[in-house]
């Protein structure tokens, strides 16, 4: 991992010392081209990676894009707040190049809490053989929910990811791995399906500190981009249908061995799964503008019963943001601007199921929900400010904690 | 805008949750402590909620990984994460050391096996005390339990209760003016009383419950050889100190006339003899648990509680019937941390208050058929009095 962030890193200071003097005289000559996003609607979240602003430049044969999200946070749980903060949330780097006619290459490189967390999201070649037909390679995002494949920070008016996602889910998950994904539409309609055979993840997601079944665990793992943990892929994929006048529903599964189940050669464990089914959809009330967009998944996992049941089999979780633009119109300079109010409602179980020794419910949930409004003065720009409150359970439905945060901040692509 | 941003946030302190008034919550120190002890307890606080994992050390097998998910907020355990001792039936020790008594692993990280109850084993099942209050209880002289203590029943009340005196690991450190016999010593912590101080039940509960080696216990539970600590020697000593000075429970309602009535009562049917409602601490090195009068409600002394609670399992040299009084401080806010349900007695078994002294048999049966004589009204002052303790 080491190394492909070093050499990333080169490559794109290199770039961008070849780009700086082009930017300097970008004005009068106009030789950075930006590329919009494709607004026909043809496409779908599995889209997302290309389907973002580029800044294309004169000769030079990549496009690079790229963007920030910071804010203010100020939160409290049950009463006791650590008072205002500011947050860099992410920087996130992306260039893409056409390397000849049918292949193509993005690179996407985040930079987390500061520099606290950088990784290569997403670095992969694309080789088209048919509409229908293409094939993947390199650090892929596999393809589970819709959050994982459309998440950057300009398209949502939430400044904290969803729960369902982040919390439960691993978003973002990117894994090395190769696979095939193609799309086609007809009339209105629009479908495409992805599949992927990639490395996975690991016994820390029934080992780890935050003492519950996490699959996000997994991702603090770097070694997954050498070598897998026990030579089985992961193996996941969608299908996913939209209608323009609609919207889009999108079914996907992730699955595989996750733990070390030998070592040396020597079997230490039973082969052990875990499976992940989700359904994602998203839609648009052409009248009221009014957009949808939720997402719903179910984990299944196998813990050995004579380990601890802190460690849940069966996970479920769910999110719902409503977004509703209540101005579109010039607002200073800005052509487009739009102001938004917005909900998110959240909800995490994570053990789902009850205790052997006493037959009642495991709690370890949380809920939340978080009024917004969202202030756009492109669609490439998003100020907003977040109301979130959440309500925490432990594992035997003691209420753990209420936590409340107030957040203003932005997002943009540049 | 950041005068805006300013203003919305500090605003909205309203609509941010508010904080638990004290009395409702277990959790947080006693009052007096120097800014140097209040670090040191929130270490030893952090250091209670660890959670262990197969890299810290936990296990192979063991019985939960934090001392926070059997002792949730501080407060009493549920069913879900009692444990099983055994193999000791009488005073002349556990028979089944070899066989991997005293307790009972039976979890165990993926890939290992987890301990099976020898068959033939005498056994009991416990469940988490409360861990608030603890500093002023460790503080209390051996002279005080002593008085306290009537085990020929010289009074003839039907009430003995004695100290536990017990052989005690060398690492200990005794507590000033202790009163040994024998060599033994006075030991007042755990439902049977086997344990001599906080750092002794510290220390076994990370080997016990966890599988984490220490200094102090160095055995691991699953090889029974002697392994590198898993825990760091500071480690238990900031969580033995958080222990220490994490405050007692505070009593709540205590002016409701029914509360009082209820206290009255408790003293009338002899419930007091056992549940002593005061006690004064000795001398301690943290000032503000020296020489304090304070209000836990046990007597720290063992009493024989009859067949009812006789599971033929016992330690050190109490009698398979005999338990340890526990405190009632807290009582009322245990359901908070056992899911909204009582589970009393040292397995859980009672699932309200009522039931709870309908099991006290023993030395206990007495002061359990005053209770059955009272009336409804007086039955519900007693149980409000329990409630606001
Ligand atoms: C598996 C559940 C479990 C875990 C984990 C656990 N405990 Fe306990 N704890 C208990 C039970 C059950 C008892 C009663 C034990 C006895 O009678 O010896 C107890 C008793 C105690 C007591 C004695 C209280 C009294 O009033 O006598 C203290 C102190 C204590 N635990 C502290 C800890 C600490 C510190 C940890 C973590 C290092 C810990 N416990 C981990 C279940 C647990
Ligand atoms: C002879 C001493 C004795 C007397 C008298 C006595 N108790 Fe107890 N009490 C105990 C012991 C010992 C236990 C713990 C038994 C066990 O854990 O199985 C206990 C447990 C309890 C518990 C459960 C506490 C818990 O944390 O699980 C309650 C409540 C209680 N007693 C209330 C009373 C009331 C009310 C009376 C008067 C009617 C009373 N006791 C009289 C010794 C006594």
């Amino acid at each position: 991992m080491r190394t492909y962030i070093y050499t990333m890193s080169k490559l794109i200071i290199l770039v961008t010392f070849m780009v700086i003097p082009i930017f300097g005289s970008a004005q009068e000559e106009k030789i950075v081209n930006r590329i919009p996003t494709d607004s026909t609607q043809n496409n779908l979240n599995m889209d997302a990676v290309y389907d973002r602003p580029f800044l294309k430049f004169k000769k030079v044969p990549v496009a690079i894009g790229g963007y920030l999200e910071a804010n203010s946070i100020y939160s409290s749980t049950d009463g006791v707040s650590e008072g205002l903060s500011f947050q860099a949330r992410r920087f996130t780097m992306f260039m893409s190049a056409s390397i000849y006619n049918r292949i193509k290459f993005l690179a996407e490189l985040e930079f987390e809490d500061g520099t606290k967390e950088i990784g290569i999201e997403f670095a992969a070649m694309d080789i088209t053989l048919f509409p229908l037909l293409n094939f993947r390679g390199g650090i892929v995002m596999n393809p589970i929910g819709g959050f994982n494949q459309n998440h950057d920070g300009p398209k949502w008016e939430f400044i904290e990811r969803p729960d369902e996602a982040v919390q439960m889910l691993p978003a973002t998950w990117s894994n090395v791995g190769f696979g095939l994904y193609g799309k086609t539409h007809f009339g209105n309609w629009i479908a495409g399906y992805e599949v992927y055979l990639t490395n996975g993840f690991d016994d820390s997601v029934i080992d780890n500190e935050l003492n519950k079944t996490y699959l996000p665990a997994a991702k603090l793992n770097r070694n997954r981009f050498e070598e897998s943990n026990n030579g089985i892929p992961l193996i996941s994929g969608k299908v996913a249908i939209k209608n323009r006048k609609i919207g889009e529903l999108g079914f996907s599964y992730m699955g595989g061995v996750y733990n070390t189940f030998k070592m040396e050669g020597l079997i230490v464990d039973s082969k052990r799964r875990l499976d992940v089914f989700s359904i994602d959809f998203n839609s648009t009330i052409k009248k009221s503008g009014t957009y949808f967009d939720g997402e719903a998944s179910y984990i299944l996992i196998d813990v050995p019963n004579t380990y601890t049941q802190q460690y849940g089999n069966q996970q479920f979780g769910a999110f719902i943001d409503i977004v509703q633009p209540i101005i579109r119109r010039k607002i200073l300079d800005w052509e487009n601007a739009s102001l938004n109010i917005a909900a998110r409602f959240d909800y995490v179980d994570w053990n789902i199921g009850t205790f052997n020794e006493s037959n009642t419910n495991i709690g370890d949930q949380r809920i939340s929900i978080t009024p917004a409004i969202s202030f756009r003065p492109s669609s490439q720009t998003v100020l907003r400010l977040n109301y979130r409150y959440s309500w925490d359970t432990d594992i035997f439905f003691n209420e753990k904690s209420r936590s409340a945060s107030i957040m203003f901040g932005f997002s943009t692509y540049f | 805008m950041v005068f805006v941003l300013v203003t919305i946030t500090y605003g909205c302190k309203k609509i941010m949750p508010s904080e638990p008034s004290e009395a409702e919550v277990l959790d947080g120190p006693i009052d007096g402590l120097t800014t140097a002890q209040l670090i040191q307890f929130n270490k030893g606080d952090a250091d209670f909620g660890e959670v262990f994992t197969s890299a810290t050390g936990l296990g192979p097998i063991f019985v939960a990984n934090q001392c926070a998910s059997c002792h949730a907020g501080d407060g009493k355990g549920t069913p879900f994460v009692q444990f099983t001792r055994f193999g000791q039936s009488d005073t002349l020790g556990n028979t089944f050391l070899n066989f991997g008594g005293p307790q009972l692993q039976h979890k165990a990280i993926p890939g290992y096996t987890p301990e099976q109850l020898p068959l033939g084993a005498p056994k009991t099942s416990l469940i988490a005390p409360a861990v608030t209050g603890l500093g002023f209880l460790d503080a209390v002289e051996d002279a005080f339990l002593l008085a306290l203590a009537d085990p020929f029943d010289l009074d003839g009340d039907g009430i003995s209760g004695r100290v536990h005196y017990n052989v005690i690991p060398s690492y200990v450190a005794l507590r000033p003016n202790s009163i040994p016999k024998n060599g033994k010593y006075i030991c007042r912590f755990g439902k049977k009383g086997g344990a001599y101080d906080l750092l002794h039940q510290t220390s076994g509960a990370y080997n016990q419950d966890m599988g984490i080696t220490s200094l102090f216990e160095p055995i691991d539970v699953y090889s029974g050889q002697e392994i590198d600590p898993e825990v760091g020697t500071q480690t238990i000593h900031d969580v033995v100190f958080y222990l220490k000075t994490l405050k007692a429970p505070i009593p709540r309602n205590q002016q409701d006339s029914d509360v009082i009535a209820g206290k009255n009562l408790f003293n009338d049917i002899n419930c007091a003899k056992c549940h002593t409602p005061s006690m004064q601490t000795g001398y301690s090195p943290i000032a503000p648990l020296s020489y304090k009068e304070f209000h836990p409600y046990t007597d720290l002394l063992l009493h024989d509680m009859g067949s009812e609670l006789n599971d033929g399992y016992t330690e050190g040299f109490a009698l398979a019937s005999e338990w340890k009084t526990p405190a009632l401080w807290g009582l009322g806010l245990s359901k908070m941390s056992q899911g909204g349900q009582y589970y009393l007695m040292h397995d859980g078994r009672a699932l309200s208050i009522e039931q709870a002294i309908q099991m006290h048999g023993g030395e206990a049966s007495q002061s359990r058929s005053l209770y059955n004589q009272l009336i409804e009204n007086q039955k519900n002052q007693l149980i409000k009095f329990l409630e606001s303790l």
